[in-house]
């Protein structure tokens, strides 16, 4: 074979790989949330310009999730803007954002903009809009319940324009279960307890996060505390709580969610 | 009762504006009587109103049957003085409407003359020629000065214009001097516009009207692109941009855009408004077509064109700007927030969200309060708007609850941190509020809550005789 034979074959293979795998070949950079084994997971931290979902599972683990949202939206977005979309609904069903409470996780409150659309479909056009200004560091989209809106077409859209602009998706969704999405991650967020101290200044936002889907590694689950002082997330000093194992390489098909890779 | 209004044919019969019903039912049995409804007379003007404005963006109201139009400078663009009137006239009076016009160097002059003749031009310097021969009663006045002027022999206003103006200054006051002198077209005083003159207009006349969306999408960015070049000639950018919609039946659909920064780009305000149109609760309706379509800036500012410097920090700005107006056009202003800091220990008010259009930049270079070091989140990250009251089991009088029921649910307290005290801001509180105890409470699964109890035992909850003190526990706020 010559050589010219050769790389003319390999141009072809290359072309044909990204004919057929047009989401995968995209290899976005990477932020590190700075919790070891996480970080190992996900293979060096938070994909950059990818949609992740977020969900909790009731209403009452609602504020666990946001702060988990919080904190990697901290990450993400670093010192750039960051667009807060949600539903008049959450606010009354588990409260408003409250930038003092954003503040005292050590975000700044400076660099949100919150839009308060009026229902899902009104939430959805205005983070597609969002989706799109790469200006921003992070868009946060948050859906209460079950919204059958937000299906895989809506997801698809989102992830393409997060894909274009380099902008960050985060997914907040509330008392919902997951459905098929094209999200590059997904995270089911519960509150854990605090570390013990043996002072009193206990409190710090430790979440019991399982990452349940991933499309470029294995799952896992951690319990991740945030840091305020240093806006990283980390290892609690010592787990105050047994936690069911942790699968180190679990195996990358899982049987309960293949049905949604397959749909994605 | 008595007559309010009437047409040509109850005119016909000698029936006077002012007559008792039942003397005008004895003139003519067969009189059809409707009650006058002074509301819709008065929106059917301001409808009339908002459509004349395809004429001259100056007009004014002179309830309750008039409408003063300043067409100054305007006249030319419909073929002259006379041709606008006959215009005019010929669509009023084709919808159904009795119209009386004249044209005169004053608003007073012209109003004047419509009392009794119909489509008159008085050329300057002619107005007392032309309303001498007319009576008193035309110049509108009050119903005593009209009366005292005809007691007075003064049966025309030429016989009243005659009289020395400090006669009738003394006898009927300085007011109706004033007014006379302006119907003699010796004093002028502007009539008060229904809108304020935009500082921009463009406009398209069809001669057949348009009623597609594509036409219309189009001509609104060939109107942007006009209007920008009229800016840009002055170096102004637009705050807030109209476009008018004037239907063929007379219908003028108004639909406003506010934008955070000035805007100097015409696709800018194209996307505004294609965003505004796809958010409309009540979308356009072309009905039979638009036969104008106008867009002006009603608020304009001056751009200062700088020179972009390398820093990326001044044009994501920009972006975002861009952004939040699109948003807003869509959503509402409203809806699109920051968020700055208030000075007060108010929980639910020591942050105010203000709207970002305008607030950007204010919100930008808020001081928020220093977080304290290695101290765990003292303030939780959703909070209540209206806290909810719930079921504690607490020490009394001021220890940490031990088991709470909130939304049904009961929780068990594991830790629990407090009272920290919050005390109402007495100089400016309206009626008495009660000072605050909040507790930051851990329950067995982990979750974190802010609570409160309303009033001081002893203090501001006293105990009644023989009755235990039942006090108020709220929740606020979740902490992550």
């Amino acid at each position: 074979m010559t050589g010219a034979r050769t790389s003319t074959l390999a141009s072809l293979r290359g072309r044909i790989e990204r004919i057929e795998s047009p989401g995968d070949a995209y290899m976005p950079g990477r932020v590190a949330l700075g919790h070891v084994e996480a970080d190992a997971t996900l293979q060096g931290g938070l994909a950059v310009g990818a949609v992740h979902e977020v969900f909790a599972e009731a209403g009452r683990q609602s504020a666990a999730a946001t702060g988990f949202v919080a904190g990697l939206a901290g990450r993400v977005a670093a010192r750039r803007p960051l667009v807060w979309v949600r539903q008049d609904f959450t606010e009354i069903e588990s409260g408003a954002l409250s930038m003092s409470g954003w503040a005292e996780l050590g975000l700044d409150p400076r660099l949100v903009v919150t839009v308060r659309a009026t229902d899902v479909d009104s939430a959805l056009r205005t983070a597609a809009d969002a989706f799109a200004c790469d200006a921003l560091g992070a868009v946060v989209l948050e859906i209460w319940g079950q919204a059958r809106q937000f299906d895989l077409v809506a997801s698809r859209k989102l992830t393409l324009a997060a894909q274009a602009s380099g902008v960050t998706g985060l997914v907040l969704r509330v008392a919902a279960e997951p459905l098929p999405s094209t999200a590059e991650t997904r995270w089911i967020v519960r509150a854990a307890h605090s570390p013990p101290a043996p002072w009193s200044a206990w409190g710090a936002p430790v979440f019991d996060a399982q990452l349940v889907r991933n499309r470029h590694g294995p799952v896992g689950r951690w319990i991740m505390e945030w840091k305020c002082d240093e806006c990283l997330f980390s290892k609690p000093a010592a787990d105050p709580q047994p936690v069911a194992a942790a699968p180190a390489h679990r195996p990358h098909q899982t049987p309960a969610l293949s049905g949604q890779r397959r749909a994605s | 009762m008595q007559i309010f209004a009437l047409d040509d044919a109850a005119a016909a019969l000698n029936l006077e504006v002012g007559l008792p019903l039942a003397n005008a039912r004895a003139i003519c049995p067969q009189l059809q009587v409707f009650d006058a409804d002074e509301a819709a007379d008065a929106l059917a003007l301001n409808a009339i109103a908002c459509w004349c404005d395809r004429f001259t963006p100056l007009v004014a109201l002179d309830s309750p049957h008039g409408l003063f139009l300043d067409i100054t400078g305007c006249a030319h663009l419909f073929g002259g003085e006379a041709a606008l009137m006959r215009l005019m006239c010929d669509v009023l009076t084709a919808q159904g409407f009795a119209v009386s016009a004249a044209i005169a160097g004053t608003a007073v002059c012209a109003r004047t003359i419509t009392r009794h003749v119909h489509g008159r031009i008085v050329r300057a310097g002619e107005e007392a020629d032309a309303i001498g021969p007319l009576p008193v009663s035309a110049l509108g006045a009050d119903e005593m000065i009209t009366t005292g002027l005809r007691r007075a022999g003064l049966k025309t206003i030429g016989d009243v214009a005659c009289r020395a103006r400090h006669e009738i200054t003394a006898r009927f006051g300085a007011g109706f001097t004033s007014l006379l002198e302006q119907a003699l077209g010796q004093g002028d005083a502007p009539i008060s516009p229904l809108k304020p003159l935009p500082d921009y207009i463009v406009e398209k006349r069809f001669a057949e009207p348009v009623a597609t969306d594509g036409v219309i999408a189009a001509t609104l960015s060939g109107l942007a692109g006009m209007l920008v070049a009229a800016m840009d000639r002055q170096g102004k950018g637009a705050r807030r941009l109209e476009a008018g919609f004037f239907r063929t039946d007379g219908a003028v659909r108004t639909i406003m855009v506010d934008t955070g920064q000035p805007v100097t780009r015409a696709e800018v305000i194209d996307r505004l408004f294609r965003e505004r149109f796809g958010a409309l609760s009540d979308p356009l309706d072309p009905g039979f077509g638009f036969d104008l379509i106008r867009l002006s800036a009603s608020r304009t500012e001056i751009v200062v064109q700088q020179q972009r410097d390398l820093d990326a920090n001044v044009h994501d700005n920009d972006e975002l700007a861009a952004l939040i107006d699109r948003i807003a056009a869509r959503i509402g202003g409203r809806r699109v927030v920051v968020h700055l800091p208030q000075d007060t220990h108010i929980p639910e008010r020591a942050v105010l969200a203000a709207p970002a259009q305008h607030h950007l930049a204010a919100a930008a270079q808020a001081a928020w309060p220093e977080r304290a070091e290695g101290e765990p989140p003292l303030r939780p990250l959703r909070l209540f708007e209206r806290p909810e009251q719930i079921k504690v089991v607490a020490q009394v009088p001021d220890g940490p609850p031990a088991r709470f029921v909130w939304r049904r649910a009961t929780h068990a307290v594991v830790r629990a941190e407090g009272p920290e005290r919050v005390a109402m801001e007495w100089w400016r509180a309206q009626g008495k509020m009660l000072t605050r105890d909040y507790f930051r409470v851990e329950d067995e699964a982990g979750l974190r809550f802010w609570l409160y109890r309303d009033g001081l035992y002893d203090r501001e909850i006293v105990q009644e005789e023989g009755k235990a003190v039942q006090p108020n526990w709220f929740m606020h706020g979740l902490f992550a």
